[in-house]
């Protein structure tokens, strides 16, 4: 199963929110957790002080990104890595294909990597004939059961332990009431087989240092690390916004975004990857390929507001305190990134005409930009792109015409007030449906019921 | 609200061309509509001391995005100044400890609106005027949450904010009513609450602490 786009929005999620009920219970509840611990770690740090020190340094690399990029291509080289540059999934997507093709490859592993499921990468290694394994615990799940993943870092998030028992009771044949840690144990089982069996793993990146070529990568299972240092061959999609300058800034990123995400002082595993095996080293893989990719990235760098968007270090603290988000999980947005950063992502990297529900996926509540790491100011991105798709001609005509219309009497206050009048004796409980704009209202919610009098007539009478 | 503040010796005037902030359009990507509307704000508004808002959506439109939508002239930044929400300047401006106690024995759950709490930072002031009229103000694991309403979202993407809704409801604690500083809100919980039939009753913060000084 894969995503069905963003254009959907509103069926999905109305579909989510009827028929599966179980999800939004999982997700409330994993996200108040994950929303909990952030509170609790940022408690502990001077997490205001963090938070603009890391906005500045992510601004300072994306204002200055083409020397951070060919800095950090001279330095990947220097370490024998070898680099490549993908404009596309599909470009990505051949370089990995040449990859497997020259060295033999028949089975990956792959570490967890949103990027990775941007790109689609599964499909088309078992396209070409390669069979491939999620590791990461979330990313094994949502593999087992052909679902994309609907949370940033728990893929699985909307999945209960009962689904997993079920799952796992089928598939590794543990009991149908085994607790957690017997689930994880069967998995530990079946993946370390994979592991050894692996001609490839395939990562993401946290950070990308230019100073040394440093791929930094964070995790809390082990499975990153044996996926970047047993196989032979390590491919990582790096997305070019990922880089930092220097590897002593990784340091402070890595806590930072561990805080954020899970609450935690900083992931259980931290690799730090300068290049391939060396000689007098023990193990680790003998070619180390990094894939830089651009797919949509530039573009909206191009946006002369959303590209702030970028600083982005997809910790999920905005989908964690998002009240939309926690109604129905990831899979209604429709693509690999949702809550609010998808939503003011997508504009810019899939294109207004297809992404254009998600803005709308928000009441504004704000609740996002306070939890931000990287300050980005998703409520005025959201409005940012609304209003973009004005200018273009993308909003329903009734809306836009409906608000002008609005505004004109808004200035003529008799005019405003006289219209209040008439509205305040429809009767909504009968005729609201039928109206474009309270139709979707008046399906949810009983009728409010109208005062006889306006406030302004009450205070022509005079209010005692 | 205009009981409220003549109570307290506040000499109130109604502007009558005083009709929206413009956030409605300012929301939907219209900066050009908002900006209208504010401009005939400012003019409505030119005169008063002090502009009280039962609404601290609107109270955070007009002091957070005015600037942005008019520019940082003197008639902004006097407006922006000038303009508060009804507990924000009843705590900080006419500096109420205790209104009455008409609240007393009384079990309340406070909603705070988005607006008001992340734009405006308004947060502790209702709650300590509702426990200033005798009130107990229950704690409610939802309370700083999303109603759900967000203008026109509610009608765009009306299953999602009803579950937002739902979420505020589902977890009331027992209180003998609801109450909120923002109209939006409390218009959104009524409507949710009315066509479950829980029989919740939700009142304006205006209307209770007048019931906090009148009961």
């Amino acid at each position: 199963m894969s995503f069905s786009g963003p254009t959907n929005y509103r069926r999905e999620s109305a579909k989510a929110i009827r028929d599966k009920p179980e999800v939004r219970d999982s997700v409330t509840a994993a996200t108040r957790t994950f929303d909990a611990h952030r509170v609790h770690a940022w408690g502990q740090i001077d997490a205001d002080r963090w938070r603009d020190w890391a906005r500045d340094v992510k601004t300072h690399v994306l204002t200055h990104l083409d020397q951070y990029l060919e800095q950090a291509e001279r330095q990947l080289t220097s370490n024998g890595t070898r680099v490549h540059w993908a404009e596309s999934a599909d470009d990505a997507l051949t370089i990995l294909g040449e990859i497997v093709r020259e060295d033999g490859v028949e089975s990956a592993v792959k570490a967890k990597s949103m990027l990775s499921e941007e790109l689609g990468v599964n499909r088309h290694l078992e396209g070409l004939g390669v069979h491939v394994r999620e590791t990461d615990l979330g990313e094994y799940i949502i593999q087992l059961l052909d679902e994309p993943p609907s949370h940033i870092v728990g893929p699985a998030i909307h999945r209960s332990v009962d689904d997993c028992r079920k799952l796992f009771h089928e598939r590794l044949g543990t009991p149908l009431d085994a607790d957690p840690d017997e689930l994880a144990d069967a998995a530990r089982d079946a993946l370390r087989a994979e592991f050894l069996a692996a001609d490839l793993g395939i990562s993401g990146g946290n950070f990308l240092a230019a100073d040394s070529g440093t791929i930094a990568l964070i995790e809390n299972e082990g499975n990153i690390r044996l996926s970047t240092s047993l196989p032979r061959v390590h491919v990582a999609f790096v997305g070019i916004e990922k880089l930092v300058p220097r590897l002593e800034d990784v340091s402070a990123f890595l806590q930072l975004t561990s805080r954020a995400a899970t609450g935690q002082p900083i992931g259980n595993f931290v690799s730090l990857i300068q290049g391939p095996r060396r000689s007098d080293e023990v193990d680790g893989p003998e070619e180390v390929h990094v894939v830089l990719v651009d797919n949509g990235r530039t573009r909206l760098l191009a946006d002369e507001a959303a590209w702030e968007a970028l600083r982005c270090v997809r910790c999920g603290a905005c989908l964690n305190i998002c009240p939309v988000y926690r109604q129905t999980g990831g899979h209604p947005y429709g693509w690999t990134y949702s809550g609010p950063i998808g939503a003011i992502i997508a504009p810019g990297m899939l294109g207004l005409e297809e992404a254009l529900p998600l803005p709308h996926a928000s009441s504004l509540c704000g609740a996002c930009v306070d939890v931000c790491p990287v300050r980005i100011p998703i409520p005025e991105l959201l409005v940012h792109w609304r209003e973009k798709a004005v200018e273009q001609g993308l909003t329903p005509k009734v809306e836009t015409v409906g608000l002008k219309a609005y505004t004109k009497m808004a200035q003529r206050p008799g005019l405003f007030s006289a219209a209040g009048a008439v509205l305040r004796h429809v009767p909504l409980g009968l005729g609201g449906r039928a109206l474009p704009v309270l139709g979707g209202w008046m399906q949810e919610r009983s009728a409010p019921k109208s005062s006889p009098k306006s406030f302004l007539q009450m205070w022509k009478e005079g209010i005692e | 609200m205009v009981r409220l503040l003549r109570h307290l010796g506040i000499d109130v005037e109604v502007p009558e061309g005083q009709t929206c902030c413009g956030q409605p359009a300012y929301n939907s990507g219209q900066p050009e509509e908002a900006q209208s509307m504010a401009e005939h704000t400012l003019k409505v508004f030119a005169d008063a001391e002090y502009v009280v808002l039962p609404s601290g959506s609107c109270a955070g439109m007009m002091r957070c995005f005015y600037p942005g939508l008019v520019g940082s002239d003197l008639r902004v930044a006097s407006l922006v100044e000038r303009t508060y929400e009804l507990s924000q300047f009843l705590r900080t401006v006419l500096e109420v400890d205790s209104l009455g106690s008409g609240l007393q024995g009384r079990r309340v759950a406070y909603h705070h609106g988005c607006h008001a709490l992340r734009e405006l930072g308004v947060k502790d002031e209702p709650v300590a005027l509702l426990a200033g009229c005798g009130a107990e103000v229950v704690p409610w694991e939802a309370d700083e949450e999303c109603c759900g309403f967000g203008g026109l979202f509610s009608a765009k993407l009306p299953e999602a904010s009803a579950a937002m809704a739902d979420r505020k409801i589902d977890t009331l604690p027992d209180v003998d009513f609801v109450t909120s500083a923002d109209g939006g809100c409390l218009l959104q919980l009524t409507g949710r609450a009315q066509k479950r039939g829980t029989g919740t009753a939700f009142v304006h913060l205006a209307s209770a602490l007048w019931r906090g000084v009148a009961e």
